[in-house]
């Protein structure tokens, strides 16, 4: 096909693809043709046979949340017995966890909780520097954007508190797919796409990095994948703050959304297809959690260069009965298998052994 | 193709000249799995074009009672231990009863090696699955359970195979085999047939006019060069019989098993079982991918690595429930032909002769 050979062209050029370049990709593109080109990509941008993981823990520090999005099986309303906030014990259990099993971060995220106020946050914050020597990777922009609107701060002010308070760098979580036609059917009441961006805007502006997802295969367009990747990339153009895409399929079980899960095929063209079109952002993470260990070997082939975390805990998408787990043994195993060395890194994806 | 020490294979390839072992081991060593598959596909392709087959089949392990206590098996037990079961003719005819609604082509029956069970017993079993299932192909017994047969028939190999296939066999399915090494035969299964008296089976079942599969079980204790050692025979033999229809690669799991100390197949293992198996036996019509053994997403992926056929359980669900799992009794065929379009290949459901049947 013509169109796919200029585009072939295009990025033997290192031009940047645009979405009709992109569309082209993904309506007529196949599988392994998708696995070449973003392969190429791959080695162009990370020319050593490396593949990166890093070692953290996820703790949800609360599963109350006023959001009730309709793709999530992890939150319980205000008032639901099995609503939680986390107690300091088990949070001290956790992190003293986590850093003898070598990690390095705590990804620290949770629900939209009505008792939860500013002052929560800081005291946690404060009070995990104080007892640990850990990196805090924490809150999405729907947090932020909560917690600025309930404490009439702006953004800005809100983030600088967090970072005052010893926040670290931000997930790239809440992003689903940066639509707000999507946004309003499936999280009406989370932050709009405007406000994500913003508080990735604001925060690259200060100094803090972010890693960005995307939530696919419930009920967005490729157009919307599309335009989802184009938003990041142009935010990209003017921070230069992310470190990483993190693209996975949506997990229907236990949700208020029923579509066949997409499979790992829709997952590889997708992932492959990001690789090509956000040539600004470094790197790119495969997702074992939704896709399985063997999916998440093969996806080094199809652009990705990092394996994501060791996870030693991860409660969100479990909720949505989906549970791998991957001691830290085995994923070095898959990526030395494939063919790499692999290395475990900080947030900043700097090689740390 | 990203690897230089693949050249000339993809030179060969191109030209169809026949791969030796030094290329099928090239093609192992190698890291570029896109390169591998890429290869793999364009065999393919030319064959099969974009279908993907499947036969809706229905298994019949008749006993796990086995002498042979193969290292790697988790199914058989011994005489008189607990879970042991033999079933009976009855119990044959109630399993086929149960499922008489839904439009199953195939038995596939196999069993392990009990001395208890006479030759009568095969004889009513297929007497029973001709007269609940007359339009159902019977694909059944390995090599190894034949050579017993012949054994206990009292009568030679050949006339042996011709009273079961004047009973109704049809097929043989293509286990048995493992790998064909000795070293490995004798560290895992020193009790059970060799390669050399399993290739023999074979290829009496061929001459008499009954088609087979074959397998090749890794991911245990074998190397490398055992793998495509195994290929190499039964390329050597599809040249002389053209008996065989499908090669399955069947990933080893070691769970209850005296090998439970390996770790599984990767990948990256899997997807070159199959894609070697596609480039190395150009004489063989169909490769196929056992979900059930592999995972459903790989073996969807797979078929873009040299399968172009796909075997595991299906159920047909009548209520259609879009967002569930595979359930312990197998696949939908919904979701199974919803996986292969969405890979982008055509589902053909066929019959145990690779011909497309209708719903």
């Amino acid at each position: 096909m013509d169109m796919l050979k200029d585009i072939q062209f295009k990025l033997e050029r290192h031009e940047r693809l645009d979405a009709q370049d992109a569309l082209a990709l993904y309506d007529h593109a196949d599988l392994l043709m998708l696995g070449t080109l973003a392969n190429k990509r791959r080695w162009e941008l990370h020319p050593e046979p490396v593949v990166t993981y890093v070692s953290d823990r996820n703790i949800n520090y609360t599963n109350v949340c006023i959001s009730g999005c309709q793709f999530c099986a992890f939150f319980r309303p205000p008032g639901h017995p099995e609503g939680y906030v986390i107690d300091r014990a088990d949070l001290d259990r956790k992190i003293e966890e986590t850093l003898s099993l070598g990690g390095t971060q705590i990804l620290l995220q949770g629900g939209m909780n009505p008792d939860l106020h500013l002052d929560y946050y800081i005291d946690l914050l404060t009070y995990m520097k104080s007892r640990f020597k850990i990196h805090i990777h924490g809150f999405s922009p729907s947090e932020i954007v909560y917690l600025s609107q309930i404490s009439s701060l702006s953004v800005k002010e809100t983030i600088q508190k967090l970072m005052a308070a010893g926040l670290d760098s931000i997930p790239g979580g809440g992003a689903e797919i940066l639509s707000d036609d999507i946004r309003q059917k499936i999280s009406p009441n989370k932050c709009s796409v405007a406000q994500w961006l913003d508080v990735m805007r604001v925060a690259h502006g200060l100094g803090l990095k972010s890693s960005a997802t995307m939530m696919f295969g419930h009920i967005e367009t490729k157009h919307q994948i599309i335009e989802h990747m184009m938003k990041l990339r142009d935010l990209q153009d003017e921070t230069h703050g992310f470190t990483a895409f993190i693209p996975w399929t949506f997990q229907p079980e236990n949700t208020r959304i029923t579509v066949k899960p997409a499979t790992a095929a829709a997952y590889l063209r997708v992932l492959a297809i990001s690789r090509l079109v956000l040539d600004n952002i470094p790197n790119l993470q495969v997702s074992w959690v939704t896709q399985g260990d063997k999916i998440a070997q093969l996806a080094l082939a199809f652009g990705a260069n990092d394996f994501g975390s060791t996870m030693i805990e991860e409660n969100v998408v479990a909720a949505a009965g989906v549970n791998f787990r991957l001691p830290r043994s085995e994923i070095v195993r898959l990526i030395e298998d494939a063919g790499y060395t692999a290395h475990q890194r900080d947030c900043f994806y700097h090689v740390l052994d | 193709m990203t690897d230089p020490q693949l050249t000339p294979v993809l030179e060969k390839v191109s030209a169809g000249v026949r791969l030796d072992a030094a290329d099928a081991l090239a093609l192992y060593h190698s890291h570029d799995i896109i390169g591998i598959g890429h290869l793999a596909d364009s065999v393919r392709r030319k064959r099969h074009g974009n279908k993907a087959f499947f036969v809706y089949n229905q298994h019949v392990n008749y006993t796990n009672v086995c002498v042979n206590h193969c290292r790697f098996c988790a199914f058989s037990r011994r005489k008189g231990e607990d879970g042991g079961y033999v079933m009976t003719v009855d119990d044959v005819a109630e399993k086929l009863m149960a499922r008489i609604d839904e439009p199953i082509r195939e038995i596939h029956m196999v069993g392990g090696i009990n001395p208890d069970l006479p030759f009568s017993y095969y004889l009513d079993l297929m007497k029973t699955i001709r007269t609940i299932r007359p339009d159902a192909t019977i694909k059944a017994f390995t090599a190894v359970e034949i050579d017993h047969l012949s054994r206990i028939s009292g009568l030679s190999l050949e006339d042996t195979i011709q009273i079961l296939k004047d009973a109704g066999l049809a097929m043989l399915p293509g286990g048995g085999a493992e790998v064909m090494s000795t070293r490995v035969h004798d560290a895992l299964f020193p009790r059970k047939i060799g390669h050399e008296r399993w290739l023999e089976v074979m290829a009496k079942i061929h001459e008499a006019g009954l088609t087979t599969n074959a397998t090749m079980l890794y991911g245990h204790i074998e190397t490398i060069e055992e793998r495509v050692e195994h290929l190499l025979l039964l390329r050597t033999l599809q040249d002389k019989t053209h008996g065989f229809t499908a090669f399955i690669p069947l990933a080893f799991h070691s769970g209850n098993t005296r090998l439970s100390h390996l770790p599984a197949t990767t990948a990256h293992d899997d997807l070159k079982a199959v894609a070697i198996a596609r480039l190395v036996l150009d004489n063989f019509d169909h490769i196929k991918a056992y979900w059930v053994m592999i995972g459903e997403k790989l073996a969807q992926i797979a078929l873009n690595f040299g399968a172009d056929d796909l075997d595991g359980t299906i159920i047909d669900e009548k209520i259609t429930h879009m967002a569930g799992a595979t359930s312990s009794k197998g696949l939908t065929r919904e979701r199974l032909e919803d996986m292969i379009r969405s890979g982008g290949f055509e589902p053909v459901k066929r019959d145990s002769f690779y011909q497309a049947v209708g719903a």
